[in-house]
Formats: C-alpha cells, sequence, structure tokens
C-alpha cells in the first residue's frame, strides 16, 4: 500500500488538562478532509500512542473548519504535574501524531 | 455603523516578552475608540507557587514578572484611557496593588486600582475549602483556587478602575470582563457571550494565535519570527469577531494560526466549559479578510454551568532529574550501559523507584514511564554519535530523590567511558487536585486601591 507521512498533509496543535491530551489536527490543503476523516481512525490514532497506554480515545469532528480534534485520556503519564519525563505538557505529541504513516489520498 | 472595541492581549504566560506587551499599548495608545488590555500570567502550577513565595513574604505572592509588563506600558495606557486587565494579581492582588501605588509615587492621583477577591479560599477558614479536598492529612494544600467568571472585572470596570488586578479568573474571562464592560453585554445573552470568550480564548496565549508556537520550515512559514505582534481582538457591538495584531509586527494572523488556537486545549468543542458560558464551536467558521485579520463566526453559546471548577495545589512531592552525555565511536552502547547500570543500582537502593530514562537523540520527548518507546527506537539501531541519558523521578523522599540524582554523576568516576556534561536538578513538585463546587456559593468582591 501507498504510505504517507501525516506530516507531508496535515498541521496540528496539542494541548493538555491535567492527564489528558487533545490534538487537533488539519488538513494544508481542505480538499483532503474527506480522505482525513476516512483514514485517521480513533484505532490508527489509538495504535500510534500505544506505549502512552491512553485510557479512551475520542474524535470530534469540525466540518465547517476542516478539522478534527482527538481527546486521548490518560496519555500524559500524569500531566505537568506529576510526570518525570522531559516534556511534561506534552506540548510536542502534535508531532507523534504528524509522524503516523497512513494510506495517501487518491489525487 | 455598529460600535467596535479593541482588547489586545500583551501575555499569554508568566515568561512571556514584555517588550511585545508595550508595542502592543503603543499601537492600541495610537488608535481610537474604547480600548483594553489584558495580561494572562497565570498557568496551573504558578498559583501554587505564588502562595509559596508568599508564605515567605506577606508582601509577595503576586506573578513574579508582572511589573515587567505593567511598568513599561502603564503611563502610555493610563494617559490613552486604556484598561488594563490581568490575572497577574496571583495569590496576592493587594500586594501587587500596594507596590503599583508605590510605583506611580503619586502620579495620576485620579486613577482607581481595583482588586477582585474571592477565588482564594485558603484566604478563608479551612472548613470553607476542607470537603473539597482529600482527607489524606499527608496532603497539605498550599493553594486552594477557584476559576471565577467576568462578573468582577465588568464591575471594577464600572466603577472606573483604570488597573484591575485579578487571582484566579478563568483566562478567557479576562476579554469578556472588557468586551461586556465595552458593549454593554448582559451575562445571559449567551450568544454574545460566547462571542467574547471564543475572543477571550483566541487571546488567552497571546503569540500563539499570531504566528507563535506555529512555523515549520517549507510547510508553514511566519515572517520575521523573532518579533512576533501580540493579538488584537475587534468585537463589534453585532457580534463580528475579527483577531488582527500590533501593527509594523512579525508573524501572522491566518486561517491557520487562528484554526489552531480555537481549538487549543478544548475537548467536545461542543461543549468547552467556562465560568461565563458553555462555548459551542461545532458551526464555527473562520474567513481570511487579509491584511492579517481573520474573521471567526457561528459561534454558540449555551447557559454557563452551575459549577465553578476549582483547584488545590499540594504539596509533598519532589522533582529530580540528572543527565549526562556520550558522543564519539560508540556513544550509543556507551549511554545504554550506563542506563544498564543506573537501574541495577536503582533497584539496590530505592526497590520499587522506577525512574524514567530517556536517551536523548534515540527517545526523550516522544518516550514514556516504562520506556516502551525507547525499546521500539533501539530496537532500529539507530547509529548516534551524541546520546544524553537523562533519568527523571518524583518521590515524597527528599533525601532519597538527592541520593539518586547522585548516582547519575556517580557516573564520572564509575560510568562507562567518556561520559560528561552532568546536570542534576530538583524541585518541589505542587501537584494538583481538581474539584467542582456550586457557583452560587463563590462571590467575587472587589477593594479599591
Amino acid at each position: 500500500m501507498n504510505l504517507v507521512t501525516l506530516a507531508d498533509f496535515a498541521h496540528a496543535r496539542a494541548g493538555d488538562k491535567g492527564n489528558i491530551l487533545s490534538i487537533a489536527v488539519f488538513p494544508h490543503d481542505a480538499a483532503h478532509y474527506a480522505w482525513m476523516l476516512q483514514e485517521l481512525t480513533c484505532d490508527r490514532v489509538a495504535e500510534q500512542f500505544a506505549t502512552r497506554s491512553p485510557s479512551k480515545v475520542h474524535r470530534y469532528e469540525l466540518p465547517n473548519l476542516n478539522a478534527l480534534n482527538f481527546v486521548l485520556e490518560d496519555a500524559l503519564e500524569g500531566g505537568v504535574n506529576r510526570s518525570c519525563g522531559l516534556d511534561r505538557h506534552g506540548k510536542s505529541l502534535s508531532y507523534l501524531l504528524l509522524a503516523l504513516r497512513l494510506p495517501g489520498p487518491q489525487d | 455603523m455598529t460600535k467596535t472595541i479593541l482588547v489586545g492581549c500583551g501575555a499569554g504566560f508568566a515568561n512571556d516578552r514584555p517588550d511585545a506587551a508595550l508595542r502592543l499599548a503603543q499601537d492600541l495608545a495610537q488608535r481610537s475608540g474604547q480600548r483594553y488590555i489584558m495580561l494572562e500570567l497565570l498557568a496551573e502550577r504558578t498559583l501554587a507557587e505564588a502562595q509559596l513565595r508568599k508564605r515567605l513574604d506577606p508582601q509577595a505572592g503576586y506573578s513574579a514578572r508582572l511589573f515587567d509588563f505593567l511598568e513599561p506600558m502603564l503611563d502610555l495606557c493610563i494617559e490613552a484611557g486604556i484598561p488594563i486587565i490581568t490575572n497577574g494579581g496571583a495569590a496576592n492582588p493587594r500586594a501587587a496593588a500596594q507596590r503599583l501605588r508605590h510605583a506611580l509615587a503619586g502620579r495620576f492621583p485620579g486613577l482607581k486600582i481595583a482588586c477582585v477577591l474571592g477565588d482564594d479560599l485558603l484566604d478563608e477558614t479551612p472548613a470553607r475549602y476542607a470537603r473539597w479536598l482529600s482527607s489524606d492529612p499527608q496532603e497539605q494544600p498550599v493553594s486552594v483556587n477557584v476559576y471565577t467568571g467576568a462578573d468582577g472585572i465588568v464591575q471594577a470596570l464600572t466603577d472606573g478602575a483604570g488597573i484591575v488586578l485579578c487571582g484566579r479568573v478563568a483566562d478567557p474571562s479576562l476579554a469578556v470582563g472588557a468586551i461586556r464592560h465595552g458593549l454593554g453585554w448582559k451575562a445571559d445573552d449567551w450568544q454574545k457571550i460566547a462571542v467574547a470568550t471564543a475572543a477571550g480564548h483566541l487571546l488567552e496565549c497571546c503569540t500563539q494565535v499570531t504566528g507563535g508556537y506555529f512555523a515549520h520550515p517549507g510547510m508553514k512559514d511566519i515572517p520575521d519570527p523573532a518579533n512576533l505582534g501580540c493579538p488584537i481582538a475587534e468585537i463589534h457591538e453585532d457580534g463580528r469577531l475579527i483577531i488582527g495584531k500590533t501593527r509594523h509586527s512579525g508573524g501572522r494572523v491566518s486561517e491557520q494560526t487562528v484554526k489552531e488556537q480555537l481549538l487549543y486545549e478544548v475537548h467536545d468543542p461542543r461543549r468547552y466549559l467556562t465560568p461565563d458560558v458553555v462555548l459551542d464551536l461545532g458551526e464555527a467558521r473562520v474567513q481570511d479578510l487579509g491584511a492579517d485579520r481573520v474573521e471567526i463566526s457561528g459561534l454558540l453559546g449555551h447557559p454557563h454551568p452551575d459549577t465553578l471548577k476549582g483547584l488545590a495545589g499540594i504539596r509533598g512531592l519532589w522533582f529530580g532529574e540528572a543527565e549526562i552525555s556520550y558522543a564519539g565511536p560508540g556513544a550509543l552502547a556507551r549511554a545504554a550501559l550506563a542506563r544498564e547500570i543506573l537501574l541495577e543500582r536503582f533497584d539496590r537502593l530505592a526497590p520499587g523507584v522506577q525512574p524514567w530514562i530517556d536517551l536523548s537523540g534515540v527517545a526523550s520527548l516522544f518516550n514514556d514511564q516504562g520506556g516502551l518507546y525507547l525499546q521500539q527506537q533501539l530496537a532500529q539501531a539507530p547509529a548516534l554519535e551524541d546520546v544524553r541519558v537523562r533519568i527523571g523521578l518524583t518521590h515524597t523522599d527528599r533525601p532519597l530523590v538527592e541520593a539518586l540524582l547522585a548516582e547519575v554523576e556517580s557516573l564520572y568516576t564509575n560510568g562507562p567511558a567518556g561520559g560528561g556534561g552532568v546536570r542534576r536538578h530538583l524541585v518541589e513538585a505542587v501537584t494538583t487536585r481538581s474539584f467542582l463546587l456550586p457557583r452560587d456559593e463563590i462571590h467575587t468582591t472587589l477593594e479599591w486601591y
């Protein structure tokens, strides 16, 4: 299968609240929103973040903004006040999502 | 023509850039109409840290950098009639007000400085907040605050405040207070309060909506990225909302920068809970008007929640980090050996304490407590000649944390060949616990200085 890296087609920003990670993802080209909707599934995102063992992954669709908002519960190793990691907020994790390899758009 | 007001944001967190805030004030001072500046200087942990400073010195406890932002813009804003609204009062808005009066040294005697109080439950009897906390006597709360809404700010501005010093008011409420005052919007006009809250949400992280935290060379480029301009929201009486920025500044306001910030730290976009309104972004649209101006429309509001969010800061945990680097031929093998040595030593000295271990260059930011991501990356046998070993750990026993950090330093004489650049860092980690309480239990009050 023709796999692509999400970062070549989309941009993203991560945010944290406690131990919950949220990442909003936007296609560079609005025409790719339908592709993202089909291919960027909760299962794929959960698999990409498997080493963070999120207890739940939610996906919210915003067709007017051509955006998907992912919310990963318990994915921040305790969050900014408890994590022993370097990036306690998980700010950099937008790029772990953008590193995802997935089937490319048809066009 | 409908009435239009401007709200600029000069700080999105305590370590933002005072020079950008000053340029914002200079720009706004040259514009006409009703204008406001908000300074957002608090994060979840900062309030607890501010309370600890206040314990040591009753005249401290406001945001440590508040005056770095305030002092340069003060005269400009007072003379131009631009109120400044900030949560930089932190744990001690009264002390900030007193210092501000002192800094003015008799100038602007007509200036009214308001403190918005009532968010700080620690200021009151323990019985008032004890029920929201854990019954564990080991847990020592150093801060107990409630995220309050815009009411206190509106009242302060209505009563003529030139400077409004708040503690733990919700970030977007800093703008909501200004907008309700400027346009006379009613607190229960949910559609209008949704617009005001969206404005506050887009402004609250300052340059994160004008090209900050955004650039990716070749993919998302930002002009003059070392001189980002602060955001300015244009709010029209009819509910139009446009985000722009300081004139002649770097950065960019585009559909992309606005969308990234609109969903920042949002969970369910149809239910973004704030003390002032439940903001619904489900139908929101953004439109680039050109010249670094973007309009946001389709914002919906639902009645505010019956509860307010409280946050307690709790002491008693220590966070330690230590690092050592290996470079040149065989660097990764030597770093990996250092990791093995540390794991064996830790297991002996503190059984049950599992340190977080990164090998920077192989895995750090994306790594996890169990080191699963690190193992995945190591399995790909990367060829690296500069690797930094980092351990991180938290524990209630400070001397134990110190002893374990010393283990990293002991690798100088006991570890693999050629280790260098040890750094150690130990801080008190204030943890937080959030809770909900009925909103009618909290009443903000004003004090004047």
